[in-house]
C-alpha cells in the first residue's frame, strides 16, 4: 500500500471517530502538541490515560461492592478522576457516561450508578479498541503532517 | 488542566510582554495530581518556550518553593517561578489552598499569579 494512500486510510479512521461521536476537540488539541521531535505523543498520553483508567475501574468496581449503603462520595471523587483523565484525550462518550454515573450519585441512585457504570466500561472498551487499531495503523503509515484543525 | 492550554496560550504573548526586560524564558511550577494532565501541561508550556517544573501535590509545590517551613529549605533567591497553575481538585491540599497558603507568605511569592482551573462544570461543587 503506498504511502498516500495508509495515510488516507488514517486520516479517515480519525475522521471516523469524530463522526461517531467518540472523541471531541481535545484530541485534535493533543495532536497540535506533536512534532517532529515528539511524533508519539498522543500515543504516549493515551497509554497513561489507560494505565490511571484501569486503576480507576478496579476502585469503582471495588467501591460498589461495598453496598449497604454505597459510599456515594467516594464514588463520585472516583468517577471526577476518571471523568478528567477522559477528557484530557477528548473521550467524548466515555466522558458523557461519567457525567450520568455522577448525576446518580449526587441523587443517590445505586440501581442508576450500576447500570451506568456498565455502560460506561462498554463505552470504554470500545474506544480503546478503536485507538489501538487506529495508532496501529498510523504508526504503519509513518510520520504525518499536524493535524489540521477545520475551521 | 488540558484545555485551558489555547487560552493560555493566547494570553501567553500579552503576559511576555508585561515580563520585565531581559529575562528570558517564564518559569512555570504547574501543579496537578493527574500525570495525563501533568503530561499535557508540560508538553504545552515548552511549546510555549516556558520554562517548566511540574509536582503532584500542593505539598510538592510548597516543598519545591521552599515554603514548607522545612529547615534547611532554599532561600526563594535559588527558585524563581514567574507563574503557578494548578488544577483545583487534588486529594490533601486543594488548588485554593495552595493559593491561600502562598498568598499567605509575605516575600515574593505573594507577587506570582496562580491560575486554579477545574475541570468541574458544576459551579456549586467546588467548595469554596
Amino acid at each position: 500500500m503506498d504511502r498516500n494512500q495508509s495515510r488516507r486510510q488514517v486520516a479517515a479512521m480519525k475522521q471516523s471517530l469524530f463522526d461517531q461521536g467518540l472523541l471531541d476537540e481535545q484530541f485534535i488539541q493533543l495532536e497540535e502538541l506533536q512534532d517532529d521531535a515528539n511524533p508519539n505523543f498522543v500515543e504516549e498520553i493515551v497509554t497513561l490515560h489507560y494505565r490511571d483508567s484501569s486503576r480507576l475501574i478496579s476502585s469503582i468496581e471495588q467501591a460498589l461492592k461495598e453496598k449497604n449503603p454505597l459510599d456515594f462520595n467516594k464514588l463520585d471523587t472516583l468517577m471526577h478522576q476518571f471523568k478528567g483523565s477522559s477528557s484530557s484525550i477528548g473521550a467524548k462518550k466515555v466522558k458523557a457516561e461519567c457525567n450520568l454515573f455522577r448525576e446518580y450519585c449526587r441523587v443517590g441512585n445505586a440501581e442508576g450508578c450500576m447500570r451506568s457504570f456498565q455502560q460506561l466500561k462498554k463505552e470504554y472498551a470500545t474506544l480503546r479498541k478503536k485507538l489501538e487499531a487506529y495508532f496501529q495503523l498510523a504508526r504503519q503509515a509513518g510520520p504525518q503532517e499536524i493535524a489540521c484543525r477545520s475551521k | 488542566m488540558a484545555i485551558t492550554g489555547e487560552i493560555f496560550r493566547q494570553n501567553l504573548t500579552e503576559f511576555l510582554e508585561e515580563s520585565p526586560s531581559g529575562s528570558p524564558e517564564l518559569h512555570v511550577l504547574a501543579v496537578d495530581d493527574s500525570l495525563v494532565d501533568r503530561k499535557v501541561i508540560e508538553r504545552l508550556l515548552k511549546i510555549s518556550s516556558c520554562k517548566v517544573t511540574v509536582v503532584e501535590s500542593g505539598t510538592r509545590a510548597l516543598q519545591y518553593l521552599g515554603l514548607d517551613g522545612e529547615a534547611g529549605s532554599l532561600g526563594f533567591d535559588s527558585v524563581k517561578v514567574n507563574l503557578i497553575m494548578t488544577d483545583y481538585s487534588m486529594p490533601g491540599m486543594t488548588g485554593y489552598e495552595l493559593l491561600k497558603k502562598i498568598k499567605q507568605e509575605s516575600s515574593v511569592f505573594r507577587e506570582i499569579p496562580v491560575v486554579i482551573m477545574s475541570s468541574e462544570n458544576v459551579l456549586t461543587r467546588i467548595d469554596r
